[in-house]
């Protein structure tokens, strides 16, 4: 039996990449700056271990980087990709979606591409428009692509290691403010993509979010909770594929339906499950979700952007009224 | 340079006679079935569906570049890409059957011309992006270093190609970490329907390979003897360790952009010019001043107009893919772990 040990969410990510390369010679890292542990530390010490061959420095080239992961999967390997932040994985737009996401279905079955892409989310100290965004919906969208947004160190071990086994391409969306979030994490935990995690129990109305969400929801909860209201938190923890089952069962107890992201509000992801619940269940639902603005440097400005827990509060308020 | 024995040659321009008529058959049969290049649509639709972008009078450098590769060599194509994938060893039939959206196609219906692949012989598939492949094929040359594999990589592309960012990316990536890549620019001189020339600053493709310290050859893509030799040299470098190779073969697009495109926009003359120097007149004419003898030849046409008929009829005869194939390949993951 492993004990649980503390770790942040970057230590999480590199203990399982470790995990993984250790028992699998076929999985390989690329990106900008892996040999200095990565942009935020959650390469550190891989090179080393692992050598300049697996844990390859690459020239900022972001579609030579994916495309040249693709042609590794198909060849073979199982690459993991660092895209630095999700704003850069733009660039690399045609091969993760009409490469990666394509090829084993238009191949017949011939060749998958089980790469994983890291390509960090989110809001995080000044930024700005280029180094903020939260775009999970627009790979959601795609046929081919498996979404994974985990929100706990624990989560970041044990959802990186299933996307590396997946066999299928997965974008892995860690959220930048996370990185020194600290926690326990216990090795023999596996999660299940597609499996989400009731955070908090309540009665009176469902809260589902991922990725940073998860905490602003919670502080949500409790400033509700101060009012009578019992507001249950799902982390749905991947959104491809997301666990209907445990929304929808969830949402026909309390009868409301929250859903809660840091991405912009409009044709977010928020939208697909509020549709579907509404649907299926007939309950009203909500949506909490960043103004269609770009993010803004000053932070009066990113402040617009960010998720509230006291606007979350308030939309459950009008839920719940 | 001395020429190759006959029998070489006589087994490119059988290659090459394969992919021409196997493209005449592909472009015949998609004739009549939507509204565009000028054409109407016809009430009969077309059996061969979509873009079909044929490589007719380019067959040269697919027929000598496939060569020199060995079955557990890797290849990347194009849009344009059906004589790469013959050559490489494709089943002629399997791609007449994709072509025809069958289920006994190579890609089970799911692909049709522009992504037809072929793993079985080392084919990672053709791309219906230009220049795509380009760093898809640096990626499986870095697979194969990496695996301790001499196999090597041939990458294909177009002239269009060398104006999109992903050629800069994989030819430094190539470089870079030395990779057992041999890159070929099949250079028809045309990007869709606008003469590449005008579009392409500098000195062109080898020039820009040679700025990355990638060594370069450019050769008459028309001429498969000259192509056989260059490629022969190069593959050697490749496969020696010598790292990244690129060969510019200079030929000529003889068809439309795509099949129903007639190609009304170039000059009748420069067309008819082209004619005169097509490759498998050339090889045709060689293999004649070699002393075979014409009955030989057209043997070898009749050979291979008989072999894409029959897989026509197969083709035809063959089912359709069922609709639940569209829910099958996109990811797996709900159906459990995969290794």
């Amino acid at each position: 039996m492993s004990a649980p040990q503390t770790l942040s969410y970057a230590q999480a990510a590199a203990l399982a990449l470790s995990e993984a390369m250790t028992a699998d010679a076929r999985i390989v890292a690329l990106g900008e700056d892996l040999g200095r542990g990565g942009v935020f530390g959650q390469y550190r010490g891989l090179q080393q271990a692992f050598g300049i061959e697996r844990v390859i420095d690459t020239p900022i080239s972001e579609a030579g980087i994916m495309g040249a992961a693709v042609g590794m999967a198909l060849a073979g390997l199982k690459p993991v990709v660092e895209m630095r932040v999700i704003d850069f994985a733009l660039c690399a737009i045609d091969e993760i979606v009409n490469q990666a996401a394509k090829n084993r279905f238009m191949f017949g079955g011939q060749g998958r591409v089980p790469l994983v892409a890291r390509m960090p989310i989110g809001i995080w100290g000044a930024s700005a428009a280029q180094h903020s965004q939260s775009l999970e919906a627009w790979f959601a969208h795609m046929p081919g692509l498996l979404v994974v947004t985990p929100s706990t160190p624990q989560d970041n071990y044990s959802l990186l290691k299933a996307a590396l086994a997946s066999g299928d391409p997965v974008v892995y969306l860690e959220h930048k403010e996370l990185w020194g979030e600290t926690g326990p994490v216990d090795t023999a935990i596996g999660v299940e993509l597609g499996r989400a995690a009731v955070r908090r129990e309540g009665s009176s109305l469902t809260i589902v979010s991922w990725s940073r969400g998860v905490s602003a929801s919670l502080q949500a909860a409790e400033l509700l909770a101060a009012e009578g209201i019992a507001a249950e938190v799902i982390d749905l923890r991947s959104l491809w594929p997301w666990d209907r089952e445990a929304v929808m069962a969830s949402a026909a107890r309390t009868g409301r339906l929250l859903v809660v992201h840091e991405a912009v509000r409009v044709a977010g992801f928020g939208a697909e499950i509020a549709a579907t619940v509404a649907e299926e269940l007939r309950v009203p639902v909500g949506r909490v979700g960043a103004p269609r603005v770009p993010v803004g440097y000053a932070q009066p400005l990113e402040q617009v952007s960010r998720l509230q827990p006291v606007a979350i509060a308030q939309a459950a308020r009008r839920l719940c009224g | 340079m001395n020429a190759p024995p006959t029998e070489r040659l006589l087994a490119l321009f059988r290659t090459m006679m394969r992919i021409r008529a196997f493209e005449d058959a592909a472009e015949a049969a998609s004739q009549g079935g939507v509204q565009a290049f000028g054409q109407s649509a016809s009430a009969q639709p077309a059996r061969v569906r979509g873009p079909l972008h044929l490589s007719t009078g380019q067959e040269a450098v697919a027929a000598a570049v496939c060569m020199h590769l060995r079955r557990d060599d890797l290849l990347t194509s194009t849009h344009r890409g059906h004589g790469h994938t013959l050559a490489k060893g494709a089943d002629l039939t399997a791609m007449m059957c994709e072509l025809y959206g069958r289920a006994t196609g190579t890609n089970k219906g799911k692909g049709g011309s522009m992504h037809i692949a072929d793993f079985g012989v080392g084919m990672l598939g053709a791309n219906g992006v230009v220049a795509a492949g380009i760093p898809i094929a640096a990626g499986a040359a870095h697979a194969l270093k990496i695996q301790g594999s001499n196999a090597i990589m041939a990458c294909f592309f177009g002239d269009g190609a060398v104006n999109r960012g992903p050629f800069l990316e994989g030819l430094n990536w190539a470089r870079v970490y030395q990779l057992p890549v041999l890159f070929v620019c099949e250079d028809n001189r045309i990007s869709a329907t606008t003469p590449t020339g005008p579009m392409t600053a500098g000195a062109g493709t080898a020039e820009r390979a040679r700025s990355l310290d990638i060594a370069a050859e450019t050769v008459d893509g028309n001429d498969v003897v000259s192509v056989d030799a260059a490629a022969g040299r190069l593959v050697e470098q490749v496969r020696a360790g010598g790292g990244p190779r690129l060969l510019h073969a200079i030929t000529y697009r003889l068809k439309g952009h795509v099949s129903i495109d007639p190609g009304a926009y170039r000059d009748p003359a420069e067309v008819a010019r082209a004619l005169e120097s097509e490759p498998l007149r050339l090889a045709r004419e060689r293999l004649l001043a070699d002393g075979v003898d014409g009955a030989v030849i057209e043997g070898i046409e009749r050979e291979a107009r008989a072999e894409v008929a029959a897989a026509q009829a197969v083709a035809e005869a063959s089912p359709w893919p069922t609709e639940d194939e569209a829910f099958r390949d996109v990811t797996t993951v709900a159906e459990g772990v995969w290794q």
